[in-house]
């Protein structure tokens, strides 16, 4: 029989409605990062490199651009003949078939998967964050600690406590408490959302748990594990880790990559994150184009100026064009003349000539408020602008817009145009 | 497919000076992102030929790397798959490759036990893009006995290093020299042949047993009057690398739109090894212009009409014009690099100066880092 002392589950069905029109076709672990990764590649990197070889990745939300990018796993050398890594999409079953309702739902519903490795420890994993982490480390310490569950926790301001899991702690790291967002934060330990469980304690209160409605890691299965008097441990991480949940943060984290020496190193040998690479040739820089502060992927072609951003693999930027504090994505092409700022341009994108995006003044979007600020250009993937508009900040676009959706040739800041079922 | 791939890739010359002490050319890093031996491979894969021997024996070790694992371009497969066959010594041979028809003879046993009716036998040191298909469909249009795949050669090119035909207006070849002192015409034989594959085994044993080694001299020219041989004329772009200044000129061709559109942009696709590399950086200083630049890259610097190979790092206030930096060199601050081209790994010492006055200058110093490093008052 195959055993596998660990096994890894990933989460990734999640939408990450937070990023507006980024994940309105793509789930969020399938959003571009830095230029040539995908969120999703800092886990299962973290994976192999940690020497975890069988993951499951679950799927539920949009999953044509994840499953084409994960395929058999050949670029994270998951392509095993034991374990690599397995799509688990939900499924239909002959009594019942729902979907996936919850983060331990979603696991509940795979314990075949995991029984069949046999398995004496399961890493649950989700595919939202930016990080490089071993988790061989974390699995030390859980069995240091003769553990039946060990959460990693990182430490946040205090003030920002309150809108995460905090775990409270006794010297040994043994888990006290846990609060699902607590008003008055004990501690600020956040639960990163990773677990490491011994195989029969995860399969025992999923079993317990199973009439659960939503049933969720954070808010159900710890609570059940603490109260039957479970060992629980915090498992400290004190390096990079960025949640990039908003427009906001995204934004940010892409923008914290093109520093000098920037605190998430792409750049080291040791640790690696690797990805699926389809378009591999050089990037080009003509002639009286300039490109400063900025990464850019491979196959680029940049004719005009790029400052302070994040380009994607394939993309053109045509001559004349200003492109500045933006993160652009794989194959989009700017044209000529054009001038960009503080713009999230997705994958595939057609911005026409002469066209001004992200300008004007800052106005609260009609759209959503919450979602569409930061005072960014947001543009989903395959979107047309036809040429010469003016976009305003706080806006967001998706699919194929043509003059008629420009009234005076602009959206203004805080205006959205969203056309659904159509695209380039 | 009906036909299976021999790449000769053993080849040195002297007229790469010392490019080639690292490595054979075939594994010799071109257009910015690839070696030369992808070009090849790339096209056997996109013509569909599943099964590719790979035959080498001066230097392998950097191209034997390269081909570590044979999925990059497709091989991977379970009928067919990509083989590197150096010389070895078994109980009755223990020479090295006397010549190419040699390295094939050596290797007979691999064509005698495939089933594939064709063979098409090409060089690992040419850039191009050729769909052995099309070829083939020529030479049994033309019931050819050896069809030989020929371009124009570019005017700059000695002819005297190439092997220089004549076709007829049927394409038949009436006249084939090799490296002649005076070129007769300026088509030449691209290296790449058709041919069946029970003929190829009878040429190679008959060459063998009269004690002759060389596929162009020995065969080719020899069975002239004999077989049907036959020119097919390659369209689209070629490069022969087997000079420093051809080297150099095929780096710098990628600078022009037209080269890099039909190599990058347009079907098909030309593969190779992934060696997850991070997005190039370019940092507040960085001036890159008219110039080509790979994945794992930080710029500081001036950069012009250059191409910089993998994982190159240039320092501040430096100058690079009109170079070509292979993968992972290293240079540091006020360097000034003009018509060079760097060795890969190269580490050049911060304030130094590397200009080729006539012709292209080799820059290979072997400096240990960290010792420059130390220098330069880094790390």
């Amino acid at each position: 029989m195959i055993r596998k002392e660990m096994i890894a589950m990933l989460l990734a069905g999640g939408q990450g409605s937070r990023l507006g029109v980024l994940t309105s076709d793509v789930a969020k672990p399938a959003v571009s990062f830095g230029g040539k990764y995908r969120i999703i590649d800092f886990p299962l990197s973290n994976c192999i490199n940690s020497g975890i070889d069988t993951v499951g990745v679950l799927t539920q939300y949009q999953p044509l651009v994840l499953n084409s990018h994960i395929g058999i796993g050949i670029p994270w050398d998951l392509d095993r003949n034991n374990g690599g890594v397995a799509v688990l999409p939900p499924y239909e079953r002959s009594d019942t078939s729902e979907w996936y309702s919850g983060t331990a739902n979603a696991i509940y519903q795979n314990l075949k998967y995991m029984e069949s490795y046999n398995p004496e420890y399961v890493l649950i994993l989700s595919g939202d964050h930016i990080y490089k982490m071993d988790y061989e480390a974390m699995l030390d310490f859980h069995k240091q600690n003769n553990a039946d569950v060990t959460i990693a926790a990182i430490p946040v301001p205090m003030e920002e406590a309150s809108r995460f899991g905090i775990v409270v702690t006794d010297e040994e790291k043994q888990i006290t408490a846990f609060e699902e967002k607590p008003e008055r934060p004990r501690s600020n330990l956040a639960s990163m959302g990773i677990y490491i469980f011994n195989w029969s304690v995860l399969r025992d209160s999923l079993i317990a748990m199973r009439d659960q409605s939503n049933c969720d890691f954070g808010k159900h299965i710890i609570p059940y594990c603490h109260d039957g008097g479970k060992r629980l441990f915090a498992y400290e991480f004190n390096d990079y880790w960025k949640d990039v949940g908003t427009l906001g943060s995204y934004w940010e984290a892409n923008m914290e990559l093109i520093d000098l020496i920037p605190e998430f190193n792409l750049y080291e040998d040791y640790w690696k994150i690797y990805t699926k690479q389809d378009i591999i040739e050089p990037q080009y820089v003509a002639a009286g184009a300039k490109v400063e502060r900025s990464i850019i992927g491979a196959g680029a072609q940049i004719y005009g100026q790029v400052i302070n951003c994040v380009l994607g693999a394939g993309v053109t930027v045509e001559e004349g064009t200003v492109v500045k504090d933006s993160i652009i994505m794989k194959n989009t092409h700017i044209g000529k003349k054009a001038y960009i700022e503080k713009a999230i341009i997705a994958e595939n994108c057609i911005i026409g000539d002469g066209d001004e995006i992200g300008v004007g003044e800052e106005a609260v979007s009609q759209l959503n408020a919450s979602i569409y600020a930061f005072g960014l250009a947001t543009i989903g993937e395959n979107t047309v602008i036809p040429p010469h508009v003016k976009v305003g900040k706080n806006t967001a676009i998706k699919g194929m817009t043509t003059n008629e959706d420009y009234p005076d040739a602009q959206l203004p800041s805080g205006g959205y145009i969203i056309k659904a079922g159509e695209t380039s | 497919m009906k036909a299976l791939g021999i790449i000769l890739a053993g080849g040195n010359s002297s007229r790469m000076q010392n490019l080639s002490e690292k490595r054979a050319i075939s594994a010799l890093p071109v257009g910015c992102s690839y070696r030369c031996i992808d070009f090849v491979l790339s096209n056997m894969t996109n013509s569909n030929i599943q099964t590719v021997a790979v035959l080498s024996q001066y230097n392998a070790r950097s191209l034997n790397e390269h081909l570590n694992s044979s999925k990059w371009w497709n091989f991977g497969r379970k009928q067919g798959g990509l083989f590197l066959f150096t010389p070895t010594v078994t109980v009755d041979n223990s020479w090295w490759y006397r010549g190419t028809a040699d390295a094939m003879w050596q290797n007979i046993d691999f064509l005698k036990k495939r089933h594939e009716p064709y063979v098409v036998i090409a060089s690992g040191d040419c850039v191009s893009k050729m769909d052995f298909n099309e070829i083939l469909d020529y030479h049994i249009a033309k019931q050819s006995d050896i069809t030989v795949v020929c371009a124009k050669l570019p005017s700059w090119e000695d002819p005297k290093r190439f092997g220089v035909v004549q076709l007829d207006m049927e394409g038949k070849i009436i006249d084939f020299n090799e490296k002649p002192m005076v070129a007769n015409s300026d088509i030449v034989s691209t290296g790449v042949y058709v041919i069946r594959r029970r003929t190829l085994i009878e040429l190679l044993e008959q060459c063998n047993e009269e004690g002759r080694y060389n596929f162009v001299t020995d065969v080719l020219i020899r069975q002239k009057g004999l077989k049907k041989i036959y020119g097919y004329m390659l369209e689209g772009y070629w490069s022969n690398i087997a000079s420093v200044e051809s080297y150099y000129r095929t780096n710098m061709d990628f600078l022009k739109k037209d080269v890099r559109d039909y190599f990058f942009h347009q079907e098909p696709q030309i593969y190779s090894k992934s060696y997850d590399l991070p997005p190039a950086k370019y940092n507040t200083g960085s001036g890159v212009t008219n110039s080509l630049i790979a994945s794992g890259c930080i710029i500081n610097s001036k950069v012009e009409n250059s191409v910089l190979f993998k994982k190159v790092f240039v320092g501040n206030n430096s100058v690079i014009k009109n170079s070509i930096i292979m993968n992972g060199a290293y240079i540091g601050d006020n360097v000034h690099i003009e018509n060079c081209i760097v060795e890969s790994s190269e580490t050049l010492l911060s304030g130094s100066t590397y200009i080729g006055e006539d012709g292209i200058r080799i820059v290979a110093e072997r400096n240990k880092r960290y010792e420059v490093q130390q220098m330069n008052g880094e790390g």
